[in-house]
């Protein structure tokens, strides 16, 4: 498949980001660049400066919230890219209506609480969505301990292992590692789905 | 009884047993987690009264914070 092929066939798709920060702020940008044609991005936080050790915004959107800053740096690399925009907190209430219509939702929240809503949620209430999270990233090296896996409709990207600590700290590269680990995988299923049916 | 628990084949004593009682036997300590028994969901409230049966297929996924 050439590029422009699988560009055709990811400008009809909706993927949905729920959380902008180090996993879903370089997913959406990786996505972004292959031509998903609509993304819905949802988280309420504003840009930190201890964010940029990681997270795809520039130090002169410190400040801004997270879904703008964002939205602003997508369209620069692509202004055909349809971005809905959610400001809030997303909660079990809410997640459902957020992402209704996505074909994929992409897990990248920080907290493990967070993780574990959004994987009961979409379980219970959207379980024919696949959702891909990212699991374990915290530190350096490592390389080969990362990995990818799946239980049923549910697609696990990390090392399943390291946990963010003061010692430990989320930063760049191996956070970028499972970010794209997660691009991948999305396209993956967007685009084997779509040569069955061919 | 036999089940398989996150891709490994593994016995227990008895016929059947809670999740809670599997979780304990197991030492999985941690606090998140998210439970399938054959594919379906069990939630955290569920725990103490959802059963696992011979051959049954289980996965526990411990989550960790980072992102």
């Amino acid at each position: 498949m050439t590029f422009d092929q699988l560009s055709a066939i990811l400008k009809t798709k909706k993927v949905g980001i729920a959380g902008c920060g180090g996993l879903g702020s370089n997913c959406a940008v990786a996505l972004a660049r292959v031509g998903i044609g609509t993304l819905v991005v949802a988280d309420f936080d504003v840009v930190a400066r201890s964010n940029l050790n990681r997270q795809y915004y520039f130090l002169d959107q410190v400040g801004l919230k997270k879904v703008l800053a964002l939205a602003a740096n997508i369209l620069r690399i692509d202004p055909q890219v349809n971005l809905i925009c959610h400001d809030t907190r997303l909660t079990s209430e809410n997640i459902p209506s957020i992402f209704a219509g996505c074909d994929i939702i992409v897990e990248a929240f920080d907290l493990a609480g967070q993780k574990e809503m959004i994987i009961e949620t979409i379980l219970s209430e959207m379980p024919l969505t696949p959702l891909v999270v990212g699991l374990g990233m915290a530190g350096w090296g490592m390389n080969d301990t990362v990995h990818c896996r799946r239980i049923d409709n549910l697609y696990i990207c990390g090392d399943e292992i390291s946990e963010i600590s003061p010692d430990l700290p989320p930063i760049a590269p191996r956070v970028g590692m499972v970010a794209s680990m997660q691009a991948n995988v999305v396209l993956e299923i967007l685009l084997n789905s779509e040569m069955t049916k061919i | 009884m036999k089940i398989t628990l996150n891709n490994n084949a593994e016995e227990f004593a008895g016929e059947s047993m809670t999740i809670s009682g599997l979780l304990k036997e197991k030492n999985f300590t941690f606090k998140m987690l998210v439970i399938k028994i054959n594919g379906t969901l069990v939630k955290k409230t569920a725990y103490e009264t959802a059963m696992v049966h011979d051959g049954d297929e289980v996965h526990v996924l411990h989550l960790i914070s980072g992102g």
